[in-house]
């Protein structure tokens, strides 16, 4: 017997010593087929009495040590970052990936940031994503993998801003697995998902909180109110 | 990793004797409660929560075979490989062999108390593979020659110079003369050292806190990054899990990490909770090339359905711990091996014989907060009691004890000899007291009151008062 088997058969054999009436084996694959394909949603925590969601995102943005600001349009982000990176003295070089959505931001005339694309390599000062989402009950963005947002701008730099459209946000985690599944499938995801609430941290020194740990130091999130 | 709970005894004195450690602990006595605590208070469904989370990890646990299954198939499909592995032994032989076929040099290693529960870097420097611990605090550890001294603050122990001599010793080719005056600094420092090994292993190690059978991911929960660096940079990404930590859907893994963050630093949720789900895909630009998970049993299969079944539901969230009176005195290292505290003291006897971890399950004042603060609903003080049973069945506790149990019991069957021989013992006591009415010091029991005052008895026993006031009643 291979170690695989050894461990399924030692599992059944003390379900089946400790449990008197364990069910039959085709009611107990059934439970589980039933439990993934209906996937549960258990006990939300109720919000209704938080402000608007809106509100309650930025409030929690803030709460997690990340800058938030709101505008109405692409063309407006792109004047915001160029002016988070201004007020941060921060060089005019920004490294993305190929998001179609960014092809919306207008760059001020003369000062265009330099743009760089593709995955980081460790050297990027700032970088740019788009979230997929945003998850209202605790300020966080979710951002998928792929050459449109490669997971590494999330890591690596030390200043990451990120994007998300208003019409992403969702209320709860769970509204996001609804979203993810519509998105890649069920049963299916991208390589990575990212759940992003703040800037890197550590408190393993004598236990005192300090921002910039191994990922970025400074987290910028822009809400887009535009519709898609 | 060298086992030392034997020495249990020895390494509670020393601590308690050690008064940086002491010093170190007071952050855990205040930090920790007081975060869980108002965490607790900020969400009315905290409860709710537990119960659902525990009712979930006892759904899976009673299918766990048919969930392995069924993850191990989603994990195939998304081009992931799984290993199954027994003990400890074939886990590492299953990563030594996958470092091997990438002439792997050096691997980075997000915090995982898995591997440290198979003892994986040691391993690995014996093979001549360099593991590089990246998490702040495991860092700092590693440097030292240290085990984690508490699972999820592993550093816990050691106060701002310590780290900062080490980093002095560690890094010389950085100016001798540099400030490290802040921990701003040291953290800086860690950054930047560890910039460069992210970026040039060739292996990226990790845990898991839970395993989604849904959609066969691997979610890791950090506030640093680096479990996150750990496994987009390296061209291979190994994932190393217990088989308990598996969860249905990402609807189960919701309801658990809500619990879990809270639970363990009071947050409401880690700066980053990732899934990863399989390597890098065609059109990726980065991300792992081979993803593997090594399924880890090590006695956990024969757990099930034992009266240590419900152990399984741990998240390795350290709320008991953190809440525990004997932790609190004397800090993680005493306890000898991996798991310290109250849930260590229930695991560790099942993977590393009672007859080694005897004294921990004994340790416990039975005061049952780790219970209560268990967002699991783990019962330890019960499967302590089990354990102190199986213990005594086994004749493994010392002759003295057996012996004095053996006498107590005597005399608890013969109560007016018992009552008689107390009220000696009372009185005796209350006159060593004198009028400060403690008690200092006492013959043959100095390694108790070292560290403990005795308030000296005052009046009758209870027996004497009970008779009174029934007679005055009448
Ligand atoms: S036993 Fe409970 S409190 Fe302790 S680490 Fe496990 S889940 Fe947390």
């Amino acid at each position: 017997m291979n170690s695989r088997d050894k461990i399924l058969s030692n599992i059944r054999q003390s379900l089946t010593s400790s449990q008197k009436n364990l069910s039959s084996s085709d009611e107990r694959k059934q439970a589980v087929r039933r439990r993934i394909g209906s996937h549960p949603r258990g006990i939300i925590p109720d919000l209704s009495s938080k402000h608007k969601l809106l509100t309650l995102f930025q409030e929690k943005v803030e709460a997690s040590e990340a800058s938030y600001s709101k505008v109405k349009s692409y063309v407006d982000a792109a004047a915001e970052i160029q002016q988070y990176l201004r007020q941060h003295n921060l060089p005019q070089r920004i490294r993305m990936g190929k998001d179609k959505r960014f092809k919306k931001l207008k760059w001020g005339k003369g000062d265009s940031p330099q743009i760089q694309t593709g995955p980081s390599d460790g050297k990027d000062f700032v970088c740019l994503s788009h979230a997929q989402g945003g998850i209202c009950e605790t300020g966080t963005l979710v951002l998928t993998s792929g050459p449109d947002n490669p997971t590494s701008l999330n890591f690596l730099p030390e200043t990451h801003i990120i994007l998300v459209n208003k019409k992403d946000l969702q209320e709860n985690y769970e509204d996001s697995w609804k979203a993810l599944r519509r998105g890649f499938g069920r049963g299916k995801l991208s390589r990575t998902v990212n759940m992003i609430t703040g800037p890197s941290r550590s408190a393993d020194i004598e236990q005192t909180l300090i921002l910039g740990a191994h990922g970025p130091l400074r987290l910028h999130v822009i809400v887009v109110d535009e519709a898609k | 990793m060298k086992i030392s709970s034997p020495e249990f005894k020895n390494n509670a004195c020393n601590a308690l004797d050690d008064n940086q450690l002491q010093g170190a602990l007071r952050h855990v006595r205040k930090n920790f409660v007081k975060k869980r605590a108002d965490a607790r208070r900020d969400l009315p469904e905290f409860d709710a929560l537990r119960d659902s989370a525990r009712a979930i990890k006892d759904h899976t646990l009673a299918h766990l075979d048919l969930y392995l299954e069924h993850y191990e198939k989603k994990v195939i499909e998304s081009g992931g490989k799984v290993h199954w592995a027994t003990n400890a032994a074939e886990a590492r032989g299953i990563i030594m062999d996958i470092c091997r076929k990438s002439n792997a040099r050096t691997v980075t290693k997000g915090k995982s108390m898995i591997t440290e529960e198979i003892s994986l870097n040691e391993f690995l420097e014996a093979n001549e593979i360099q593991p590089v611990e990246t998490d702040l605090g495991e860092y700092i550890i590693q440097l030292r020659g240290e085990n984690p001294s508490h699972i999820i603050a592993p550093a816990v122990h050691l106060n701002m110079d310590q780290i900062r001599d080490e980093f002095r010793k560690a890094h010389t080719h950085l100016p001798a003369e540099r400030s490290m005056d802040e921990p701003e600094t040291l953290l800086r420092e860690a950054r930047q050292i560890l910039r460069d090994k992210f970026l040039s292993a060739d292996v990226g190690i990790t845990g898991a806190n839970f395993l989604v059978a849904e959609t066969g991911s691997s979610l890791i929960v950090t506030n640093e990054g680096n479990g996150d660096l750990t496994q987009i940079i390296p061209r291979i990404h190994v994932v190393v899990a217990s088989i308990e930590k598996i969860v249905p859907t990402l609807e189960d893994m919701a309801q658990i990490t809500r619990v879990l963050a809270r639970s363990a630093t009071g947050q409401e949720t880690t700066v980053y909770s990732t899934l990863s789900t399989g390597p890098k895909r065609k059109t990726d630009e980065d991300g792992p090339e081979e993803y593997h998970v090594v399924l880890l049993d090590n006695g956990r299969s024969s757990m099930l359905g034992t009266e240590f079944s419900e152990m399984l539901r741990c998240i390795r969230c350290g709320a008991c711990m953190n809440h525990c009176p004997v932790y609190q005195a004397i800090g993680g290292h005493a306890y000898g091996w991996v798991y310290p505290g109250p849930m260590g003291s229930v695991l560790t006897p099942t993977l590393i014989g009672i007859d080694k971890a005897g004294h921990l399950p004994n340790a416990s004042t039975f005061c049952g907060r780790c219970e209560a603060v268990c967002p699991m609903h783990i019962p330890l003080p019960k499967m302590m009691r089990f354990w102190r049973e199986r213990e005594f069945e086994q004749h493994l506790s010392a002759p003295s004890h057996r012996r004095n149990l053996t006498l107590w019991a005597w005399f608890a069957k013969h109560p007016s000899l018992y009552r008689f021989v107390t009220s000696i013992g009372m009185r005796i006591l209350a006159i060593w007291g004198g009028s400060a009415k403690r008690i200092n010091w006492l013959p043959m029991a100095g390694g108790w009151t070292k560290f403990r005052v005795l308030p000296a008895p005052e009046g009758p026993t209870f027996i004497r008062q009970y008779q009174r006031a029934k007679r005055n009643a009448r």
